[in-house]
């Protein structure tokens, strides 16, 4: 089954140390709950949820206590029972170190569940599978942590063509996706089989690098069986080669159907789509267990006595999943991700989230600080490196300098910053830094011209309206000096003509079309975005002013707060 | 605020000192073991089977003009590092300055005056490396403009090559030193002979009278420079299964040096050389693999390698037929670093997912 599938080649990537070994010894362990479990509402791309419950508040396992807000959106939920003791600001699993609302939960050990039942999707429309899904928190679990159901719409066509099932697992160290295939091969084919449902797709290409035998084989068996059960033979288990970044879904869609799906481009355009097999074991747990997203596997490796994987509830410290595996003495360091694109965290006290795929120790013998920076001599090592088959060393040419413009030339934007370019470079030039800087700046500056063009039209709106206020006073004012004309014209002509002559009348009417011109104008002017609200608008307009005050009480505290 | 923050963790209380220290990288933490040394180092190595067979066919002189130009460039390399306050050690071990005096010694005559190579490796490193912005920031070739500069003032002194199998050491260093005259040891090289030959002697002579004519001059691309030349392309096939330099650049180089030069002596040959004479002689075979691969001032897209050799290949056949000087390398690297950027510019190749029209509005 696997010898029949044509691969093709991605451009570029690199071949470090795996170090999966360590950590696909033992199997799967059950993280224990921890004393106290800190959630962030926002854990995944797009708006962040807003918070379902208060302090004091008893919570169950499973209950939703972030509701998705907005059209990107996902929800998050209460890992266990027990009681919500705080919503709060927390540091968050970022290399910024900023804080983000919390929900704090203190665990009761009784573990109690909310009601479990099914979602029937068969019988239920697209749009209310997706609602589910987006209400049950599921997200991409390969990292990126993009809303599941977002991506369960096949597109124009009403169908798709290939379903690209991500197991490659490129990153050193990592082995999570790994030891699922391996142990829940049969329900991540179950959350297959709704996927696929769902996008009406023809074929479905399970991706997983050469390195993995023991998941090849196991999802084999569980693609086998899922054929059979269907009826037919879709389902194809793909050995890839062993290349990093190959897990990346532009590049396993590439090195599977050939597809290159270009920067900012939907895949269901080119007819297909790609998940990881964590997010299908979580579409499974969500649909037939009726089970939302609370736990995600982690391995912990790297300067470790013990590497292994666990199935952490979301909130878990990180250091207590450390603790776990008996770090070293020299640890210094804790990475969320692995060694090529992690993200160094800022304290170990950060919980575990739905991106946090592997808690990585690090360690200055582990992770040596790299060698001094050179000057860049335009080898194209990096070049022949990036996946993207961008050319890294003009782009670092220009972000050095500051010309971002030129930067964007050279398709800043299409990379993925997977750090092959500074991996192989012999001038230990921190390239991606680089990029990372130079995006965020443009980001910035696109915010600050947005700014400056909502400012720009605001200033252009009142020059508009006080010129059109200059010329109603005008009016009003020719008005009144009329109607002062008239009435002492008509004084003199009760003394003198008691009868008004027609020219009189013509000017009277002139006037009094003036003043119903000028009144108008007056009406329209005043402000209507709060006048003339109906009561549930009214009511709907103090709830979201209580909330904002609420917001901006529990911040208080935190504003000045150090880590 | 402390730079290191402790966490105690409550399960087993073992201690991570979280590292804070601002120098701590973001990713990747661990990068392949690649340094700007290494890559100079096996170039020089690279250019050892070269300098054995000039040893073994010209003597050791060029082992002595070679010692000179490196500890020149060293000096030189210092100095400015100093003079532009940066560091010493970091930069004097990255091997670049070696590599540009080795290259200046191999193509400059081996039995030249000792002061020659070390003017020309001097203003190579301050001027045409340092002056505008050390390693990674010179726009032309610092080799090749320190040869240029020196044919340019020294044309007669430059033209001076020791004959093959002329190996006595003592009259070399007389030479070099300029302790005797120098005439008995010296010939022209085969280019220069056949240039002279063609253009100002004898209207009448033939690219086979004059090579043949010269005893000093072998079968392929004269005598002992052609395995000087096989040296280098060992030497630069290895570069090659080292990944430090493309297929690119020598195959353009040669092939076009080929082409351009095969069609001319198929046109006429008694007036133009042949496609063999040309990569064999002179510095073709050097320049192919160790002086168009230059990538600091090269071109560095694919097809912007493969123009830049081939217009570097094609100028040089036009100044060694045309033209006033023994070899047309140097100036025709120079004048091809001018269009590097232009080149790089035009020939970007497209980016993951933009290649065809169709897939960009599907």
């Amino acid at each position: 089954m696997t010898a029949l599938q044509r691969l093709f080649k991605f451009h570029g990537g690199v071949k470090p140390a795996y170090n999966k070994e360590a950590s696909t010894g033992l199997p799967i362990a059950v993280a224990p709950t921890p004393t106290l479990l800190v959630i962030p509402l926002h854990q995944s791309i797009g708006g962040m949820p807003r918070p379902l419950v208060t302090a004091g508040e008893r919570v169950l396992k499973g209950q939703r206590i972030g509701g998705a807000d907005g059209n990107v959106s996902s929800a998050v939920h209460a890992s266990t029972s027990g009681t919500v003791i705080a919503v709060e600001m927390r540091l968050m699993p970022h290399t910024s170190g900023l804080s983000a609302l919390c929900v704090v939960i203190e665990p009761d050990g009784r573990d109690e569940w909310i009601q479990r039942q099914p979602f029937d999707f068969r019988s239920a429309t697209p749009t209310q599978t997706r609602d589910y899904l987006r209400d049950a928190g599921v997200v991409g679990l390969g990292g990126a942590v993009f809303p599941t159901y977002l991506k369960l719409n096949p597109g124009k066509q009403g169908k798709l063509d290939t379903l690209v099932l991500n197991g490659a697992e490129c990153e050193p160290f990592i082995t999570c996706d790994d030891v699922l295939m391996r142990e829940r091969a049969e329900t991540i084919l179950k959350g297959v089989a709704i996927m696929r449902e769902m996008l009406r797709a023809g074929q479905v290409l399970i991706g997983i690098e050469d390195n993995k035998p023991e998941a090849i084989a196991a999802m084999e068996i569980a693609a086998q069986a899922a054929n059979r059960a269907a009826g037919d033979s879709a389902i194809k288990v793909v050995s890839v080669p062993t290349r990093y970044p190959a897990g990346g879904a532009k590049q396993l869609i590439r090195v599977l159907t050939g597809i290159e799906v270009p920067h900012g481009k939907r895949s269901t355009d080119y007819g297909v789509q790609c998940f990881n097999v964590g997010t299908a074991h979580a579409i499974y747990e969500a649909i037939a267990l009726g089970q939302p997203l609370i736990s995600r596997i982690v391995t912990v490796a790297g300067n470790v006595g013990l590497a292994r994987n666990y199935d952490a509830l979301i909130g878990t410290p990180m250091r207590d999943l450390v603790a776990l595996c008996g770090p070293l003495p020299d640890s210094d360091r804790v990475i969320m991700g692995g060694p090529m694109m992690g993200l160094l965290m800022p304290a170990d006290s950060v919980p575990v989230v739905k991106a946090t795929n592997c808690v990585l120790v690090g360690s200055k013998q582990l992770f040596p600080p790299p060698p001094p920076e050179m000057p860049c001599i335009r080898c194209g090592e990096c070049a022949k490196a990036c996946p993207a088959e961008l050319q890294p060393f003009e782009m670092y040419w220009f972000s050095r300098a500051k010309i971002f413009g030129k930067a964007q030339e050279y398709n800043l934007f299409d990379c993925i910053e997977c750090g092959c370019c500074a991996y192989v470079c012999p001038s230990h030039i921190p390239l991606v830094d680089y990029y990372r800087f130079a995006k965020s700046e443009i980001w910035a500056r696109e915010l600050e011209k947005e700014a400056a063009d909502v400012a720009r039209e605001r200033y252009e709106f009142r020059l508009l309206r006080e010129e059109r206020e200059k010329q109603e006073k005008a009016a009003k004012l020719a008005a009144k000096t009329a109607a002062g004309r008239e009435k002492a014209a008509a004084a003199l002509a009760v003394v003198e003509k008691p009868a008004t002559t027609p020219e009189e009348d013509a000017k009277k009417a002139l006037i009094a079309a003036a003043l119903e011109r000028a009144k108008a104008q007056k009406e329209l002017v005043h402000p209507g975005n709060v006048s003339d609200l109906t009561p549930e608008q009214q009511a709907e307009v103090a709830a979201i002013e209580a909330r904002r005050a609420e917001i901006r009480e529990m911040a208080k505290p935190h504003l000045r707060q150090d880590d | 605020m402390p730079r290191s923050a402790k966490w105690r963790s409550r399960t087993c209380g073992r201690t991570i000192e979280q590292n804070r220290d601002p120098l701590v990288n973001n990713s990747p933490y661990f990068l392949k073991p690649a340094s700007v040394q290494s890559v100079m180092l096996r170039v020089l190595v690279a250019l050892l089977p070269g300098i054995a067979a000039y040893v073994w066919f010209f003597g050791a002189a060029i082992l002595l003009q070679i010692a000179m130009a490196s500890i020149a460039a060293l000096a030189a390399e210092a100095l400015m590092l100093a003079l532009r306050g940066k560091p010493l050690m970091l930069f004097l071990s990255d091997g670049s300055a070696l590599v540009t005096a080795w290259l200046i010694a191999l193509t400059f005559p081996s039995i030249a005056p000792w002061w020659l190579a070390v003017l020309g490796t001097l203003l190579a490193i301050i001027v045409a490396k340092h002056l505008y912005g050390g390693l990674g920031q010179n726009p032309f070739n610092p080799a090749m403009v320190a040869f240029a500069l020196m044919i340019v003032a020294y044309p007669q002194l430059m033209s001076q090559w020791p004959a093959a199998g002329a190996t006595d050491l003592a009259g070399q260093l007389h030479a070099i030193f300029g302790t005797r005259q120098i005439d008995a040891i010296t010939m022209a090289t085969p280019l220069d002979a056949l240039r002279t030959a063609l253009h100002t002697i004898d209207a009448k002579a033939s690219v086979a009278g004059v090579l043949g004519s010269n005893p000093g001059i072998g079968s392929v691309g004269g005598k002992g420079w052609e395995w000087v030349a096989a040296g280098y392309l060992v030497g630069g096939l290895w570069l090659l299964q080292q990944r430090i330099i493309t297929w690119h650049m020598p195959t353009a180089f040669l092939a076009a040096l080929f082409a351009i030069a095969g069609v001319f002596s198929l046109i006429d040959s008694t007036q133009f050389a042949g496609p063999l004479f040309h990569i064999f002689t002179g510095g073709a075979m050097l320049g192919a693999f160790f002086i168009v691969t230059d990538p600091v001032s090269g071109a560095t897209t694919p097809r912007g390698k493969l123009i830049f050799a081939a217009g570097v290949a094609v100028l040089t056949w036009i100044i060694r037929t045309f033209g006033a000087y023994p070899d047309g390398i140097a100036f025709a690297v120079l004048l091809m670093n001018i269009a590097a950027p232009l080149i790089d510019m035009y020939t970007q190749p497209p980016v993951f997912g933009h290649k065809d029209k169709r897939g960009d509005s599907p």
